[in-house]
């Protein structure tokens, strides 16, 4: 299996074998159901659909309880696709735990970022404040120019302006696996990974 | 107890002495060259705690050596702090002792003994 659904739980330290502190991101990975194989014949592409988490058949819609009773498995929270691994035969119903994992490898995270509304472009887009001296006033932390004059007579597209910041996929690679704890389904990576406590994120090789 | 704290209960340790700010403290610490693991001692001056009893706390003990001040900060958990003894209990009437880092000559270290 190339990845697992989880939760982040939060960010604390630990020792690890030379007796450095490393500070970890505790994550519940997994235990993921296979939902569904899809093949190049069928569905046009190769992936497995898997699963994570409870919920409860009443809060549930019929096209998904029937989705998960063809499986064979319980209705699940939330539902993601991973690329297969060649030679490996998957089937409905398989479960992958956080035993895929193996201390040292490196990992990518993705995850939705906290929501920060509205912001400015200096949080936005890291723009540095104006002076606050030199007979200015008022304008710091305001953005500057946004562009030229009668030609182009427009604002280019994509420039950097106030707006929506946060609420998007963010991915970060090559985060370092410094333990797995099978027993409890925990894997601990070295470093931050994105969103808040309790949110989910994919996990991948 | 919430997830976060079942995950370092294992780590935190149970046998540091019960010591505070003004102190002067041995700290025994593991050191490890070239695959060799020796002790090093360290003694000085508690001049400050953080973290209360979570994962994270630290402290910080201050000496003079060869007329510099020398301020190390250990992780209180960490295992490679051998041991720790407290030779000596400080009055004092802060929780942070900077002031001490202005201080020179005999001044800098003397802090009166708790009765």
């Amino acid at each position: 299996m190339r990845g697992l659904i989880g939760k982040k739980i939060g960010m604390t330290q630990i020792f690890d074998d030379s007796g450095q502190v490393t500070p970890v991101t505790v994550i519940e990975a997994g235990p993921c159901v296979v939902t569904q194989v899809k093949t190049v014949d069928n569905d046009g592409y190769s992936a497995i659909q898997v699963g994570f988490g409870k919920r409860k058949s009443k809060h549930t819609t019929k096209p998904m309880m029937g989705h998960f009773a063809k499986a064979g498995v319980e209705p699940q929270y939330t539902l993601a696709e991973f690329e297969g691994v060649q030679g490996f035969e998957y089937k409905p119903g398989q479960q992958f735990t956080v035993a895929i994992f193996h201390k040292g490898e490196k990992v990518a995270v993705s995850g939705t970022s906290k929501g920060k509304g509205f912001a400015g472009v200096i949080k936005r887009h890291g723009f540095h404040r104006q002076p606050e001296t030199h007979g200015q006033s008022e304008y710091l932390r305001h953005g500057g120019s946004i562009g030229q004059s009668s030609d182009p007579s427009r604002v280019w597209k994509g420039m950097k302006m106030p707006g929506h910041m946060g609420v998007d996929l963010v991915t970060v690679k090559n985060l370092k696996v410094a333990r797995v704890d099978e027993e409890n389904n925990q894997l601990f990576l070295r470093g931050a990974v994105p969103g808040a406590n309790n949110g989910l994120i994919i996990i991948t090789k | 107890m919430n997830k976060l704290d079942k995950v370092t209960e294992k780590q935190l340790r149970k046998d540091i002495p019960d010591f505070s700010p003004g102190d002067t403290i041995d700290v025994n610490v593991r050191v490890i060259e070239g695959g060799k693991e020796r002790t090093q001692h360290y003694s000085g001056i508690v001049i400050g705690r953080r973290g209360g009893n979570s994962i994270s706390a630290t402290f910080t003990v201050r000496k003079i050596s060869g007329g510099v001040g020398v301020e190390r900060i250990f992780p209180l958990h960490s295992p490679m702090i051998k041991s720790i003894k407290v030779t000596r209990r400080g009055k004092v009437r802060r929780a942070k002792l900077n002031y001490l880092r202005k201080l020179t000559g005999s001044k800098a270290t003397r802090i009166a003994e708790k009765r």
